[in-house]
């Protein structure tokens, strides 16, 4: 048993100060035991969200050390026990109490995204994919939504009025995702360009280093993104050969005016 | 009196795992004004840690599998005591469920000739598990989440509902509950509510589920004045995680075996071999040599007995440890690394490899995991008509987990995804008719309101009193160590009457700090529902003197047959005490009954 003081967040909207918790810590328990511990012993009102405490649900995110990660995946003994361990919310988004945030912005962006449209099934009415084919989107489909790349990013991390008008690392993803999927119609790479943000990340890779599922965000899905949406923008030839060779892709305007309607468009709060 | 908001929708579906979220869409496709209420944010259900895939008898991997062999295994799977219309339709309704996600986006995994790939799990005669590596869950929930947010569906996040409320005819007109964030009460109101909350496992010390299974679904229901059955029917999951104790009871996926991974006792020898009943000995390989060559071969090879059903390998490994031949934590040795290559293994079962190198320090391309028996699932659970997952009360459906009667007295692996599927579907088709149908009132009672209200916020106004963690920790202790996987009369008896001592100590818990995002306060309203819950496991497990699935009585170890054909029936009596009747199964037809026979397929 190593003695350990966790020098927590605790407050709300209005503001808050670290707690400090002096606390045991056996074998193999990570980050999340010990705050659990805290809670039935200490501070039972001390407001943390969890779920699958596997690795699987992405609801524990918190600040540790000043980093982003799942409480749940972070084993105490990988921690410097003489210093305390400082864990705060995730700074990007608005405080609701202690160590969990508002995270409403990304659902938000996530409402704004064009849905999967797929092209009609084969003779049998099923669909034929090969795994090569499914793999890359496979792995944006591994994210679990913990947020903490959104949570990193710069770009809203330390710019409030950017949220407005940039989708986030995690919606990249699933833009490109979709955009790889060997079923989908929609082209929402217009959408991305002119709405989404997508020139206003600067491929610093931090959304990468924190993933906790090993996606590499940024050089599989938005370096291609940006390439493809270059594309969409400014090259003649291959727009008309889009034109001829996949006429069932909805135009990029078509695609961008999905959901015009204000009250589903509302900006992100 | 108490303030709070009225929302009013026509389908109102609590709970946003695979059923609920399947059951909205439906309601929503047919253009009714559906909205899910979840205790935790959206794509954060308990499904998302499902692992190994969903049960559907799409034939892509052998062509000889059908809905009449699926049908076949479950109900043999379930001994003989699940409800025979709902394994039914589940069986035949299952692929095209499978097949829609795909329309919806989900990329599951593929044969070699582009079609949707099928695993072996324990219990089905065929590869038949349509899965996403280890992360069917995900992939599941995810697709629905999607599909919803395409449907544009009112989701109401993070609000946890109290209570039932019906109009003065006694129809289900309303739900009453808190959005945990505020604090703020809820009130909605609707013509048709869907139950899809999932299970009870947070009741047990080491279980699979997380913090939100404390069987809200079956103790609304049960208060409201629905049927449940077969409650005494728990599954215990053979391989859950023993070592570090912080991660005990975790789950690890059936698919490692049905990859191929073997289960060892210290000696190295593989045990199961020497558990194999006599029910499953004909489709049984009785030695190393053929279960080897199964893998490749079902057609000329009998399945190793590491796939037995799941109630099967959780008693052998609890009686190998019993035996002593157990590891060093408890727990015995599930052997991957040994069979697989390295890349299989990070190929096939990647989270599960994530999972034990972060949490264990275990590679499990290089050395054994150390598995135990896990609380996993609740059979049991609301009576529903199988065609239209209507109870007992007008008004309430319920789909999923929270449902009773699919899966009997044991589920098997891979089934429970497509339940959700299937279900959820059947459960919003008819909350959706019952909607269009209904024509009277949906007004509830404001001094119901009132008094539960009072009720829910008493421990936030009280000085001092009991901490409600101190109230779960002895509850979970006491399932934990009298009505686990072995049961005996004198210890259930012992364990009620810690439940009936805890039903006082609740009602004088204390919680400091105030209603918004307060997990003290939001425990100190989920006990009420746990110890409901844990009473019905308690008495049905009192009731049924024999052993069946995932029900084992120490002192009456074999099964009867006069009640495997008993459903034990649970409801509120006019004292608002549980009351415990048998209930003759619905009789199976005789076609169906067939399909039953060795050698029928």
């Amino acid at each position: 048993m190593a003695k350990v003081v966790m020098r927590i967040w605790r407050g709300d909207s209005e503001g808050g100060e670290f707690q400090d918790f002096p606390t045991e810590v056996s074998e193999g328990e990570v980050v999340l035991d010990v705050v659990h511990r805290i809670q039935a012993e200490a501070a039972p009102d001390l407001a943390c969200r969890w779920n699958c405490k596997a690795g699987k649900c992405g609801s524990c995110s918190a600040e540790i050390n000043g980093l982003p990660h799942l409480m749940c995946m972070t084993r105490m003994d990988t921690l410097p026990t003489e210093e305390p361990v400082v864990i705060a919310p995730m700074k990007t988004f608005p405080i609701i109490r202690d160590l969990v945030t508002d995270v409403s912005f990304n659902y938000e962006m996530a409402r704004r995204l064009p849905p999967f449209a797929p092209k009609a099934p084969g003779p049998d009415g099923t669909y034929r994919m090969q795994q090569v084919d499914v793999e890359r989107g496979q792995e944006f489909r591994k994210c679990i939504e913990c947020f903490m790349c959104q949570d990193i990013c710069h770009v809203i991390r330390d710019h409030e009025e950017n949220k407005e008008h940039y989708a986030g690392p995690r919606l990249f993803i699933r833009y490109m995702e979709l955009e790889s999927h060997p079923l989908d119609t929609n082209d929402r790479r217009e959408l991305l360009r002119q709405e989404m943000g997508l020139g206003y990340c600067n491929i610093t890779k931090c959304c990468t280093e924190v993933c906790p599922e090993h996606i590499k965000i940024t050089d599989n899905a938005i370096i291609p993104l940006k390439e493809r949406v270059v594309d969409a923008s400014y090259d003649p030839i291959a727009w008309l050969g889009r034109k001829i060779l996949r006429r069932t892709k909805k135009s990029p305007e078509e695609a961008a005016n999905y959901r015009s309607d204000p009250q589903v468009a509302r900006s992100a709060k | 009196m108490a303030e709070y908001e009225q929302i009013d929708f026509d389908v109102i579906v609590i709970g946003a795992g695979g059923a609920g979220l399947r059951a909205a869409i439906e309601a929503k496709q047919r253009g009714l004004r559906a909205a899910i209420v979840c205790k935790s944010l959206l794509g954060k259900a308990h499904t998302v840690m499902a692992e190994g895939g969903a049960a559907a008898a799409m034939g892509n991997v052998w062509s000889e599998d059908n809905w009449m062999v699926h049908f076949r295994d479950t109900i043999r799977g379930g001994k003989m005591l699940g409800n025979w219309r709902m394994a039914q339709l589940h069986a035949q309704e299952s692929p095209d469920r499978i097949y829609e996600l795909e329309a919806w986006g989900a990329l599951f995994d593929r044969t070699n000739d582009g079609r949707i790939h099928q695993r072996d799990f324990g219990g089905h005669r065929y590869a038949r598990l349509a899965h996403v590596g280890d992360r069917t869950g995900l992939e599941l929930i995810r697709t629905l989440q999607q599909r919803a947010v395409a449907l544009d569906i009112d989701v109401f996040m993070e609000t946890k509902i109290l209570r039932l409320l019906k109009n003065s005819s006694g129809e289900i007109s309303g739900a009453i509950g808190y959005q945990r964030p505020t604090g703020k009460i809820l009130v909605f109101t609707g013509k048709a509510f869907v139950m899809a909350t999932g299970g009870i496992g947070r009741s047990w010390k080491y279980s699979t589920n997380s913090w939100e299974s404390t069987g809200d679904g079956h103790a609304l229901a049960l208060w409201a004045g629905a049927d449940l059955i077969d409650m005494e029917c728990m599954q215990f999951h053979p391989t859950g995680m023993v070592w570090p104790l912080s991660v005990r009871g975790l789950l690890v996926t059936e698919g490692v075996r049905g990859d191929g991974g073997v289960l060892r006792n210290s000696e190295g020898k593989r045990f199961m071999f020497d558990y194999i009943p006599q029910v499953f000995a004909a489709e049984t390989a009785d030695n190393e040599a053929e279960a080897d060559r199964w893998y490749d071969d079902h057609i000329n090879n009998r399945r190793p007995p590491e796939l037995l059903p799941r109630d099967e390998v959780a008693r052998s490994i609890n009686a190998e440890v019993k035996a002593g031949r157990g590891g060093p934590h408890g727990g015995v040795y599930l052997d991957i690394a040994t069979r697989r290559s390295a890349d299989f293994i990070k190929r096939q079962l990647p989270s599960m490899y994530h999972q034990f190198k972060e949490l264990a320090g275990v590679d499990i391309t290089a050395e054994p995991m150390e598995v135990g028996p896990t609380c996993h699932y609740i059979m049991g659970g609301i009576r529903v008509d199988p065609d239209t997952a209507a109870s007992t009360i007008p008004g309430l459906f319920a789909a999923g987990e929270v449902a009773g009667g699919l899966h009997g007295a044991n589920r098997l692996g891979g089934n429970s995804l497509s339940d959700l599927l299937v279900f959820g579907r059947r459960a919003g088709m008819g909350a959706s008719d019952y909607a269009e149908g209904r024509t009277s009132s949906t007004a509830v009672d404001r001094a119901e309101i009132d008094s539960i209200v009072a009720e829910a916020t008493a421990p936030l106004t009280r000085e001092v009193g009991e901490n409600p963690y101190d109230l779960q920790r002895d509850l979970q202790d006491t399932m934990q160590s009298l009505v686990g996987i072995i049961r005996t009369e004198s210890e259930l008896v012992q364990a009620q009457a810690v439940i009936d001592s805890l039903k006082e100590r609740v009602k004088n818990v204390a919680v400091n700090g105030g209603p918004n995002y307060n997990p003290g306060w939001n425990l100190a309203t989920d006990l009420p529902a746990m110890l409901s819950v844990c009473t019905m496991v308690t008495k049905g497990a009192i009731e049924r003197k024999e052993s069946r699935g995932g029900h084992t009585r120490d002192d009456f170890p074999a099964a009867d047959a006069a009640l495997g054909k008993i459903n034990f029936v649970q409801r509120v009596n006019d004292a608002g005490e549980v009351v415990v009747a048998p209930e003759p199964l619905p009789e199976m037809p005789d076609e169906l009954k067939a399909l039953l026979e060795e050698g029928a397929h």
